[in-house]
């Protein structure tokens, strides 16, 4: 993207009068490998695929592989093929989750290994509604042990859920229904800029972005780009993520692939299927974890393996501006 | 006559024509994506429609989309908010009709995505997403099936999205769009209201596995106008979601 001229001498008034001012802030740049070894723990909670289709953070997913984290939790909302990998990878111990599958092909096979056959290990399942697991990272991210709300009534999802409870109207309206609050120890996520502060921009597509990093204890901000902080001072309205929030940035161009990331990447269709067919058996789900995963250190060499024609292909190279908005003061 | 048109481009149209202009459609995957913009291009110029990402529309995608998350229904967008967002207008009553699959129905119009039974062992279903929240809370419901008798079920094993039930505060399934016909689900029993041409009253009885009305003089499904065809093969060029066997699956 173009981050030199608008921003030249944003930064020359006010900055440069109370200089002394600007707190030395930290650097929270890091490799991916070092963020998962750093911020991702055995048995951790974790959020991640919030942006539903798009910006799912497979370069992360495949690092936890290859890092052999164990006994983790997965939330999210619908999570595409990402928790079925770490699935059928054996990295999880419970999903928090309103569906899980492959939304091209439908039937996510490593999930239901897990879930019905318990290969490579038993998961626990938490089901949700999409909303339900918003309104329990909204409460987390609110500060509050619960929301309550009308979805799911009459319903299984909510019977006997250790998470949704019924609750009466203090104001004596009907029985609602009360969705604990959910904090994640860890939100990851994919999106287009940051500072390395990890102020955060992130268009397009949200989902609960916004929720998972606001609840979670610490959150790890994957980026298109790193940008100088004029950037995101330029538009705050786009900032989804206050920096404070965040827990390490990691600049990894392509990291959502093959997810797609609005105005850097297409929707690369084809390994959604591919991953659904050899995925119906153990030992090809192996074969594409070899391949994709285990033989390859990083994203990197991810993309390498993917080829310059198919990242060509990929590679939004239109552009369609949004107006600029004004920012004087 | 011979079908210039397949049963999913059918389908898709019998979608399209639950929608009324003006009205907000909570709009679901894979048929409704397309059903949404034919309507929009067709009778009902004036819908808006909601995704559960977040996504407010008021036109068609630009381009082919496999998921309401890929890049051309978000370019031209009106906003794109949170999950929340949208399933806060959902909740607050502002949606007319919401769309929905499912892999198994029975006469009340609950649907099971979650979990059920094959030849005695357990078989996982990949859940709601939004599913459970659209059953809950549209003005009513447009429910899209596969029309098979073990799909069609006296009693699901679990009710991931309620259909009718004593105590409903609003909506419920109104519709059911099958591989077979369109039938009413708004008194809490399914009755035929048109069957695909070619289908017999007996084949959609043997697919079905509960009692069903079919009148005698059901009519037949209104087939797709060449207008509603062009826009749905210009939508969907490769008939992924529309040809016969919809690719890959």
């Amino acid at each position: 993207m173009d981050c030199g001229s608008p921003h030249v001498g944003l930064t020359d008034g006010v900055g440069a009068r109370f200089a002394r001012l600007e707190s030395p802030l930290t650097d929270k740049r890091r490799s991916l490998r070092d963020a998962i070894a750093e911020h991702v723990h055995d048995g951790d909670a974790i959020a991640l695929g919030l942006a539903l289709e798009s910006g799912i953070p497979f370069a992360a997913v495949h690092e936890l592989i290859r890092q052999q984290r164990r006994d983790l939790t997965l939330i999210g909302p619908i999570s595409d093929m990402a928790f079925d990998q770490l699935i059928a990878a054996g990295t999880v111990a419970k999903v928090i989750a309103a569906w899980v599958g492959n939304v091209a092909g439908g039937s996510g096979y490593g999930f239901r290994r897990a879930y019905e056959q318990g290969v490579p290990r038993r998961i626990v399942m938490e089901d949700h509604s999409n909303f339900t697991v918003g309104l329990a990272l909204k409460a987390a991210a609110m500060g509050l042990p619960y929301l309550p709300t009308l979805t799911g009534i009459g319903g299984d999802i909510v019977r006997g859920h250790p998470r949704i409870r019924p609750v009466d109207d203090p104001f004596g309206g009907p029985p609602l229904l009360a969705v604990g609050a959910l904090k994640p120890d860890v939100a990851i996520i994919h999106v287009q800029r940051a500072d390395a502060q990890g102020n955060t921009h992130l268009w397009g597509n949200l989902g609960l972005t916004v929720e998972a990093a606001y609840a979670a204890r610490r959150t790890i901000v994957i980026c298109e780009e790193v940008v100088p902080d004029e950037v995101i001072r330029s538009d705050p309205n786009r900032t989804v993520i206050p920096g404070f929030l965040t827990t390490a940035v990691v600049e990894e161009p392509g990291g959502a692939l093959p997810s797609s990331v609005q105005g850097y990447w297409r929707r690369d269709f084809e390994p959604f299927l591919r991953y659904h067919r050899i995925s119906r058996s153990v030992e090809g789900f192996q074969a594409w974890l070899r391949e994709w995963v285990l033989d390859l250190p990083d994203r990197p060499a991810y993309l390498r393996h993917m080829g310059d024609a198919a990242l060509e292909r990929l590679r939004v190279r239109d552009r369609r501006l949004a107006a600029a908005a004004n920012f004087a003061p | 006559m011979i079908a210039t048109y397949t049963r999913r481009e059918l389908m898709v149209v019998a979608a399209a024509r639950e929608i009324r202009d003006g009205e907000v459609v909570f709009v679901g995957m894979r048929l409704p994506l397309l059903g949404f913009g034919l309507a929009k291009a067709t009778h009902a110029p004036n819908a808006v429609g909601l995704f559960e990402n977040g996504v407010i529309r008021d036109r068609p995608a630009e381009a082919f989309i496999y998921t309401m998350g890929d890049p051309p229904n978000i370019a031209g967008a009106v906003a794109c908010l949170g999950l929340n967002d949208v399933m806060s207008l959902l909740q607050q009553g502002r949606v007319d009709v919401g769309f929905i699959g499912g892999a198994e129905i029975d006469p009340q119009g609950n649907l099971n995505t979650t979990r059920t039974s094959s030849g005695g062992s357990l078989v996982r279903l990949p859940g709601s997403g939004g599913g459970g929240d659209i059953a809950s809370l549209a003005g009513r419901t447009v429910l899209i099936m596969e029309h098979e008798p073990r799909r069609f079920r006296e009693r699901v094993d679990y009710i991931t999205s309620p259909g009718h039930f004593r105590g409903r505060r609003r909506g419920g399934p109104a519709t059911l769009i099958t591989t077979l016909g369109v039938f009413d689900l708004s008194e809490g029993a399914v009755r035929a209201s048109s069957l695909h041409p070619g289908v017999t009253p007996e084949q959609v009885r043997q697919a079905t596995g509960f009692p069903i009305t079919i009148d005698d003089h059901v009519p037949a499904t209104a087939v797709p106008s060449p207008d509603e065809l062009a826009y749905v093969r210009q939508a969907d060029p490769e008939g992924f979601w529309t040809g016969d066997s919809m690719k890959s699956r």
